[in-house]
């Protein structure tokens, strides 16, 4: 028998169902394996080895009475920015200083009501800032992929590393993830695991940590197409309690991932084809056009004129609703108090302690960006080019079905490679944030290693709540791509 | 709309406040707060029953929880439309909801939710009609919708404040007025009639002693004819009373300063009710950058106008519309007819009295006997001891001549006290009025027998027939009918 924590979510179903193995057998294998390996990659900041083993028993007795749901004994990993009733939620960071909630947030009472098993909190990018996990509280996670015959120690990509981290490791089966800029799709690319970030309003965001309210969203990272389309299946969800989740039913993703692409149109656009761009992503992307015209799908060219402006718009919006949405941060009712000789002063106190440089950085833009006599030049001039990005998806989407591009500008950078400076990191996001400005779902699929070894992915874009066409056209590159090599294990050996 | 630039707003001569170097006017705006009438909190299902004990009524919502989002309160968006068409406003059917950021402990989200440049609510107007007989029309710019803060309590421990989160949450309206106000009688006057037309549609309950009804008022002075001075902000002004005591206080401190050649600075200042005085809180470039932006968390408010209308439809009488009514069919006075409607219970007391009877006799008694009683023992028309039927009763004995007006307000002080049927009253006690003529004659013969100086005093002397009539009623024990002693008495003296 294969490892059980080698296999997919979908295999895993059926073992279970087989009664090859039970939940808890299964939970075990990867509590044990978190064991060895998080001290070296740190993905999880708070494995819950009780809490999984209840959830897991719970789970044998409903697959015992036949009563089991479509996730039934399925563990999973779960961002830290997901609040988890009776659980440590920080976002990492340090100013929600052991806050415990008492409330679950919905995508994750959702996969529970499923019947999943929650092995404990991922790391990631404090308050989800970051495209490489390294602005965390609780330090950087490190990527389990390894350059060719080096031991740098790369990231695992961000906010969402810890996720992508664990889920390409094998200590999860799958993980929730949360996507402003590229979150769920970056680290999803440079892991070699699958990510979606689902049509703005698909999940609720009722009780995950906010970052930036309007682009803010839920999505799963998982080792396949299969398992991550199972994954949003169960998350998603019409939540009143978050009056931008949309009301309309959740189609049965997993039934679309074998559809196949013929008679799909798959744009090309133009403006991705950046300045500068890496060879090895260019050949990537023209390998992935050929997968799929091989596959029966039309190619066409198209135009997002607007694409240019995504990236500092994005840094407009982003941090100015953060920069509001961080107020709550003050000290006086939860998470972290420096004391003070007045308000202001425990305000400052508390803000200063509790922040790490990233998220002060974007509090300060975010501030700026709306002040008075600024506001016009920048937030209101950001969203008008939000509407014009918008435009372009929907002008290009009554030619093609779905469109094809580079995930991110490369491959996995070692860790503090690219620390220093903002505006390099911030440009990690340049493929990914027009899909969040425009509210899209989005979608990154390993197609291939880089010439150092480390996984390189593809991203799908779709129209509004057309996840089904993303998951069957990523399908067929991740076929044709084949399977990908398992990151080396390293990190036993290092324990 | 018809709401009255400033320039072109009628000032009264009596209404200008004379200094040194002549005449000024001053020119008011006002921004009230109201509290919603209703059941939960703007954005969350906490209750907003007021005297609650500390942060008993706070939600994760109202106490800004990570990943807490809000919920609109539908009731609430059908108040503020409510009230809208009570102001003869334009309901606008697309408005949208933005975040004022600020710090304070009492504001957890760190920023209040309120609506900034697509308000629920856009121009409308209120008839304000003064005891003078002034009419005044204040323009309204515009009515929003925002959360209420907290509480800060700083006098609960030697060194630290306590934050109570009851009110944090719950709807305010603001309702903003054009600077049309030209007196301080004049602003009172329109925030007594705000809070009427308010309690007439059941949005708010204007208790300002709860802080359901609070108002900023803007102040400035200017010569009658020229440009709008500075203004100054006085904030929360608690009760009708002291918002007069305010704005006149105010401008004498302004018109002072500008008299002694000084220039006005435009500041938010803060009324002190113990001195009567208003002092400086903090200037225009202390003011806070409230960096206002379209809350993400809410999509914009859209509403249709089949749903407005609905609403519309069900609309209590206001009580303008009363007023006239009442002037035109029941003929009562102006000043009766606004004595009446200023409580829609009132109104509503006045017309069960007045059904089928004399409207003018009904509404002296509700005003005069009623109101009056009410008054002194402090009770409102809720809680008056002698109902609308019982009141009629009284009118009704009058009316078929059983009692005389004066044994009326006898009957009316028993009933009030004891409570009762007035016609069991009257007749179990033996106050019906004396009809006999031979009776009265008796008393009349005895009461001119006994006063012949009196006699000759009133044939030069007409007017003095009211004492012989007093003497009679004297004699009679108040039971004769004042009719028959009068007719009696004139023939008897022979008096025209």
């Amino acid at each position: 028998m294969t490892e059980l924590t080698d296999l997919s979510i979908a295999e895993a179903r059926e073992g279970l169902k087989r009664k090859d193995f039970s939940a808890t057998e299964l939970a075990r294998a990867h509590l044990a394996a978190i064991e060895v390996a998080n001290s070296a990659l740190n993905a999880y900041v708070l494995p819950t080895p009780e809490r999984a083993l209840a959830m897991a028993k719970a789970s044998d007795a409903r697959i015992m009475t036949g009563e089991a749901g479509p996730l039934e004994g399925i563990p999973l990993g779960i961002k830290d920015l997901f609040a988890t009733k009776g659980v440590r939620t920080t976002a990492c960071s340090h100013i929600l200083h052991g806050f415990t909630p008492p409330y679950e947030s919905t995508v994750t009472a959702n996969l529970w009501a499923a019947g999943a098993v929650m092995l404990g909190k991922l790391n990631n990018d404090e308050f989800a800032m970051g495209s490489s996990n390294e602005t965390s509280f609780y330090g950087p996670v490190v990527n389990p992929w390894r350059r060719k015959g080096s031991s740098a120690q790369l990231v695992p990509g961000g906010s969402s590393g810890g996720s992508s981290a664990a889920v390409a490791a094998r200590l999860c089966m799958g993980a929730t993830a949360t996507d402003t800029g590229g979150s769920i799709r970056q680290p999803a690319a440079v892991t070699g695991t699958v990510g979606i970030k689902p049509t703005y309003g698909r999940c609720s965001r009722w009780g995950i940590v906010a970052f930036a309210s309007s682009l803010d969203q839920a999505g799963p990272i998982a080792r396949t197409v299969r398992d991550t389309a199972l994954l949003l299946g169960a998350m998603a969800s019409h939540d009143p309690k978050d009056t931008t989740s949309v009301d309309a039913p959740v189609p049965d993703y997993a039934a679309a991932v074998d559809k196949g692409v013929k008679g799909l149109t798959v744009g090309i656009p133009a403006e991705y084809r950046v300045a500068g761009m890496a060879p090895e992503i260019e050949a990537l992307w023209q390998q992935g056009v050929a997968w799929l015209k091989g596959a029966g799908a039309k190619i066409k060219e198209v135009s997002l004129p607007h694409t240019k402006y995504a990236l500092p718009a994005y840094y407009i919006v982003a941090p100015a609703e953060a920069s509001s949405n961080l107020a709550r941060y003050d000290g006086v009712r939860y998470g972290l108090r420096e004391k003070g000789h007045d308000v202001t002063s425990m305000y400052e106190n508390t803000r200063r302690e509790g922040f790490g440089q990233e998220v002060k950085r974007r509090i300060l833009i975010g501030t700026y960006v709306l002040s008075a006599g600024y506001y016009d030049a920048y937030y209101l001039k950001a969203q008008k080019l939000r509407t014009l990005i918008k435009a372009d998806f929907d002008q290009a989407f009554e030619e093609v079905d779905v469109m094809l591009t580079p995930t991110t500008p490369g491959p996995a950078f070692a860790i503090g490679e690219k620390s220093g400076d903002p505006v390099e990191m911030y440009l990690n996001d340049i493929f990914t944030v027009t899909v969040n400005m425009a509210g899209l779902p989005g979608l990154s699929v390993p197609a291939g290693l880089s010439s150092e070894g480390t996984p390189l992915g593809l991203q799908l874009i779709g129209r509004p709540f057309d996840e089904e066409t993303l998951f069957r056209t990523a399908r067929v590159i991740e076929e044709a791509a084949g399977p990908l090599a398992k990151p080396q294990d390293w990190w036993s050996k290092a324990a | 709309m018809t709401a009255a630039l400033p320039m072109d707003a009628k000032t009264e001569k009596t209404n200008l406040i004379e200094g040194e170097t002549g005449p000024w006017e001053v020119v008011i705006g006002m921004e009230a707060h109201a509290q919603i009438t209703s059941k939960s909190k703007l954005f969350s299902g906490a209750s907003t029953a007021f005297g609650g004990e500390p942060n008993s009524h706070v939600s994760l919502v109202d106490a800004a929880m990570p990943g807490m989002l809000p919920v609109i309160n539908a009731e609430c968006i059908a108040q503020a439309i409510r009230t809208g068409l009570g102001l003869k406003a334009k309901i606008n059917l697309r408005s949208v909801f933005d975040r004022k950021n600020y710090f304070y402990p009492d504001l957890p989200q760190g920023y209040q939710i309120s609506q900034y440049k697509s308000p629920i609510v856009g121009e409308g107007e209120v008839i304000v009609d003064l005891l003078s007989g002034e009419r005044v029309t204040v323009g309204i710019e515009r009515l929003h919708l925002e959360q209420d803060a907290g509480k800060s309590l700083h006098d609960q421990h030697p060194k630290y404040s306590f934050v109570d989160l009851n009110r944090s949450g719950v709807a305010l309206m603001e309702i903003v007025s054009r600077p049309d106000l030209r007196s301080a009688e004049q602003a009172r006057a329109y925030l007594t009639k705000l809070r009427i037309i308010m309690r007439y549609l059941g949005t708010c309950d204007g208790n300002m002693d709860e802080g359901s009804l609070r108002a900023d008022v803007n102040v400035s002075v200017r010569k009658p004819g020229t440009a709008l001075g500075t203004r100054c902000e006085i904030k929360n002004v608690n009760s009708i009373r002291f918002i007069g005591h305010a704005i006149e206080h105010e401008a004498r401190r302004q018109i002072e300063i500008l008299e002694e050649g000084g220039v006005i600075h435009q500041e938010t200042r803060l009324f002190d009710a113990r001195t009567g005085e208003t002092r400086a809180m903090r200037s225009k470039e202390e003011a806070h950058d409230y960096r206002y932006f379209p809350d993400p968390d809410l999509l914009p408010l859209e509403i249709s106008q089949d749903y407005v209308d609905a609403l519309a439809k069900d609309l209590p009488e206001l009580p303008d519309a009363k007023r006239a009514r009442f002037i035109k069919d029941h003929g009562l006075s102006a000043y009766d007819a606004d004595v009446l409607v200023a409580e829609r219970e009132a109104a509503d007391y006045f017309e069960a009295v007045a059904r089928g009877r004399d409207a003018k006799q009904a509404a002296n008694w509700v005003i005069n006997e009623l109101f009056g009683r009410l008054n002194k023992e402090a009770k409102s028309i809720a809680e008056s001891p002698v109902s609308a039927d019982q009141l009629g009763g009284i009118v009704d004995l009058i009316k078929g001549g059983t009692i005389s007006g004066k044994i009326a307000k006898d009957v009316f002080d028993i009933v009030f006290v004891e409570g009762g049927d007035p016609r069991a009253i009257v007749q179990a006690r033996g106050l019906t009025q004396v009809t006999d003529l031979g009776a009265i004659e008796q008393a009349v013969d005895a009461v001119i027998a006994a006063n012949p100086d009196k006699v000759e005093q009133v044939k030069v002397k007409p007017s003095m027939l009211g004492w012989f009539v007093g003497q009679v009623m004297k004699t009679t024990g108040g039971k004769a009918s004042p009719q028959a002693v009068n007719e009696l008495l004139k023939a008897k003296l022979g008096i025209e």
